[in-house]
């Protein structure tokens, strides 16, 4: 189940914000914001990625460096709004 | 004193010490280089030369294409050096912009310049030389043309300081390489600072590793021939090479090295340094472009007896500022040193945006006055124009497009060029200061960033990269995570490219009009 909602995600970051990077580098908890990897642009473009994908609706208190800083976070989040 | 009159004195003092030398063993002296210089003087007055004109420079780097500027000088025009490995057509664009009443050059470079300029009744005359090397190909030539077509005597020609000494062409922002017009006085009121600073003497061998229509070859050129010193030419080839550069500089026994950060860089790192002797070197001094503290911190180390100089200054005031690094760069340095003071022939001031003098410790946009300024850029009076700030007391100062701040000690510290200034997402970045962010990753050898607009995002940062080790680079993550650690968010990198070097142009700098090109 949590697999499930980690490989689109991963995919998506990939593809948007590491263009070029080897997939085995991305681990469920490298950091995403904390690691330069996200910024705040980026952060609003994966939220409304999931809120899409996943049919969810994010608060804004929630897109923030404690729910969304490595897959495992993010994945977490979804689970718990699904 | 007019430039070649340096040669002249000299010439008169120390008739047979050698004036110049080839990598490759080839030497002339000062007496023998006078009067080589003084033949083709002879020989572009017969062909119509006249104070006030200009004489195109087609060679590779040679005791013939010194001789070729020293007579070209002495028949009273501005010589202008084109670069013999830049396209023909470019060449030939700048030998017809500045109309060239005479163009010295090698039979090889001959058919594709003739075919470049088209019409023949459009075309100057060419002084052909069989090749360049030694100062044989020219001496051959004058003496072959003497005997067909007997050239007199021409009296050196008598100038005023404010007449033009030479052309040196810097790529402009249109695409168009623009000619920056410099006096006899621009170039004499640098070459006496640089006594005054570096104290040249007879026994003293200056490399020359910068290409003649770039503007560090003027120290090359005539400092050392000034002093009655010894220049020693180094060819493009081994130039670019840091092995051969290493061993040469020893066996030469170079005592003052000059050229941009980027092949001290590669000499610290693949030179073979320690297996050298550089007793004789006391001064190196380099400009052109940001010397990062990791390459310089190296070289340092390897070499540590001689003073180090930063000279900073764009070729429309050749020098303008300098500053001597001090003997022990600490472990904790990270940002690049000062580019210091601005040097006593010249003043300087910081202005805003709309030209007000900004308070000290403010940053600001660097302007020069004084006797080293280009009078302007050959047939562009606007561009010209746009150069310069006129003060209120009709002072001219030139716009060096560099933002400056004053420290505490009254040394300028280079913030960037105004036209690296990017707004991303309302936050002002400096390209250069991604860079040396970069430049702190060990496994960095070479870090270029550029900025490209995109309709989605609008500025998106791209940072082109080479490794010291290419098996082993940084994954993007990785340099992500660096990059937030010692920059702000905004100004981490979009994109990353990997290269095994970075392109460089004709004058070693990094070549940023390329790295926008490539799409990767």
């Amino acid at each position: 189940m949590m697999q499930e909602i980690k490989e689109p995600i991963k995919e998506y970051i990939l593809k948007e914000f590491l263009p070029g990077e080897d997939p085995a580098a991305l681990t469920d908890s490298t950091p995403l914001i904390t690691g330069g990897i996200l910024d705040s642009l980026a952060t609003i473009k994966l939220v409304l990625f999931l809120e899409e994908r996943f049919q969810i609706k994010i608060q804004a208190h929630e897109t923030m460096v404690d729910y969304l800083n490595t897959i495992s976070d993010i994945a977490q989040l979804v689970q718990s709004k699904k | 004193m007019l430039i070649h009159e340096l040669l002249d004195r000299s010439a008169q003092t120390h008739p047979q010490r050698i004036a110049v030398e080839e990598d490759e063993g080839g030497a002339i002296t000062y007496e023998n280089l006078a009067a080589l210089s003084n033949q083709l003087r002879d020989r572009l007055y017969h062909l119509g030369v006249r104070p006030g004109d200009r004489v195109g420079i087609y060679l590779r780097k040679s005791i013939d294409a010194v001789a070729a500027i020293f007579g070209v000088l002495k028949a009273g025009a501005a010589y202008v050096p084109v670069d013999p490995g830049a396209p023909a057509a470019r060449n030939a664009y700048i030998l017809k912009d500045c109309s060239v009443k005479v163009v010295v050059l090698e039979k090889g470079f001959e058919d594709r310049l003739r075919n470049e300029f088209g019409r023949a009744d459009e075309t100057p005359p060419f002084l052909p030389l069989e090749g360049a090397g030694s100062g044989l190909p020219l001496r051959q030539t004058l003496d072959r043309l003497q005997e067909q077509d007997q050239a007199p005597v021409a009296e050196t020609a008598i100038l005023s300081l404010d007449d033009l000494a030479y052309i040196l062409y810097t790529s402009g922002s249109t695409g168009k390489p623009k000619g920056v017009m410099l006096s006899h006085r621009n170039a004499v009121s640098f070459i006496d600072w640089c006594s005054e600073v570096f104290e040249p003497h007879e026994n003293d061998r200056f490399s020359s590793h910068a290409p003649f229509h770039f503007d560090l070859s003027i120290l090359d050129l005539f400092v050392p021939l000034k002093h009655g010193a010894t220049l020693v030419l180094i060819g493009s080839e081994v130039g670019k090479d840091p092995v051969r550069l290493g061993a040469l500089i020893s066996e030469k026994r170079i005592t003052s090295w000059y050229s941009t950060p980027s092949i001290l860089s590669l000499l610290a790192q693949y030179g073979k340094l320690p297996e050298h002797n550089y007793s004789a070197l006391r001064t190196v001094l380099f400009a052109g472009e940001v010397f990062p503290i990791k390459h310089l911190r190296g070289l340092k180390t390897l070499l540590s007896t001689p003073r180090y100089f930063n000279l900073y200054g764009p070729t429309e005031t050749n020098v303008c500022t300098y500053y001597e690094i001090p003997d022990h760069i600490e472990d904790e340095r990270v940002q690049p040193y000062p580019i210091g003071k601005v040097c006593s022939h010249l003043q300087g001031i910081v202005v805003d945006e709309r030209g007000q003098e900004v308070p000290i410790g403010q940053e600001g946009e660097l302007c020069i006055n004084g006797s080293g300024v280009m009078q302007g850029y050959w047939n562009l009076p606007e561009r010209t124009a746009q150069g310069f700030l006129i003060d209120t007391s009709g002072l001219r100062w030139y716009k060096t497009g560099d933002i400056v701040v004053q420290d505490a000690d009254g040394n300028y510290v280079y913030v960037g060029r105004r036209d690296r200034m990017v707004k991303k997402r309302g936050y002002r970045v400096e390209l250069g200061e991604i860079e040396a962010g970069l430049y702190r990753h060990p496994a960095i050898k070479e870090a270029a960033v550029v900025a490209l607009s995109d309709d989605e995002n609008g500025v998106r940062v791209k940072a082109f990269l080479s490794c010291k080790d290419a098996e082993n680079r940084p994954s993007l993550i990785e340099l992500k995570r660096f990059c937030a650690e010692n920059l702000p968010i905004y100004m981490v990198p979009d994109l990353f490219a990997f290269r095994e070097f970075l392109p460089k142009t004709s004058t070693d700098k990094i070549d940023y009009q390329k790295l926008k090109e490539l799409n990767d």
